[in-house]
């Protein structure tokens, strides 16, 4: 089961370019991509993990992750078209 | 390893290299749009290429419910996402690279802005 290494490794490289955009992003939207790509990355990390450590209850947090990102999504690209909360 | 584990393991490298150089042109493109466009396409079939390779090694009902599940709330999900980021960029007033060609967005974009200072 080496390749599981790789599989995750893969997946620990994008998170770590999806970093790497956080920190070094030149205007905000740029880090706001960035933080729906990395929610999205993470879902799928995490569902890695429920297949090799063998524990159903992962999937759950995998839904739980996706809808949260989306929310958090909306309410960052809200917040850079200028507009509040509750228009 | 059984043939539903390979199939299973093989649906899920792919994923994973899908997922890579998604976030590769991330970071290698020139703006925001190209990164958005890029990282959105190949990281939802990447997550979602993940996601069917863990219904299908895991073979548990349950498990495979609930991992369908996931992947339409990330197939409907990421691209609205998507959308509203490039809006929100778009109207915050992020340029294009200068060697981008087209701009179909700029006469609505300039309509929304004077009826939002008309509201004001």
């Amino acid at each position: 089961m080496t390749f599981i290494y790789f599989i995750a490794g893969l997946l620990a490289a994008s998170c770590f370019m999806c970093l790497y955009r956080i920190g070094h992003g030149p205007t905000a939207p740029d880090r706001s991509v960035a933080i729906d790509i990395f929610g999205t990355v993470v879902v799928g990390f995490v569902c890695l993990s429920a297949v090799v450590l063998r524990r159903d209850f992962y999937i759950n947090l995998a839904i739980a992750w996706s809808l949260v990102s989306f929310i958090g999504t909306l309410a960052l690209s809200k917040h850079l078209e200028g507009r509040r909360f509750d228009e | 390893m059984s043939s539903n584990m390979i199939v299973g393991y093989i649906f899920i490298t792919i994923g994973a290299i899908f997922d890579f150089f998604g976030c590769m042109g991330l970071v290698r493109l020139p703006d925001v749009y190209n990164r958005l466009q890029a990282a959105t396409k190949c990281v939802t079939l990447g997550t979602i290429f993940i996601l069917a390779g863990t219904a299908i090694v895991t073979a548990d009902p349950a498990i495979s419910i609930k991992a369908g599940l996931c992947a339409v709330f990330v197939l409907i999900t990421s691209p609205t996402g998507a959308h509203a980021l490039a809006r929100g960029a778009y109207l915050s007033g992020v340029k294009l690279w200068e060697r981008s060609v087209v701009d179909k967005f700029k006469e609505r974009a300039e309509e929304i802005k004077s009826q939002r200072g008309e509201a004001k």
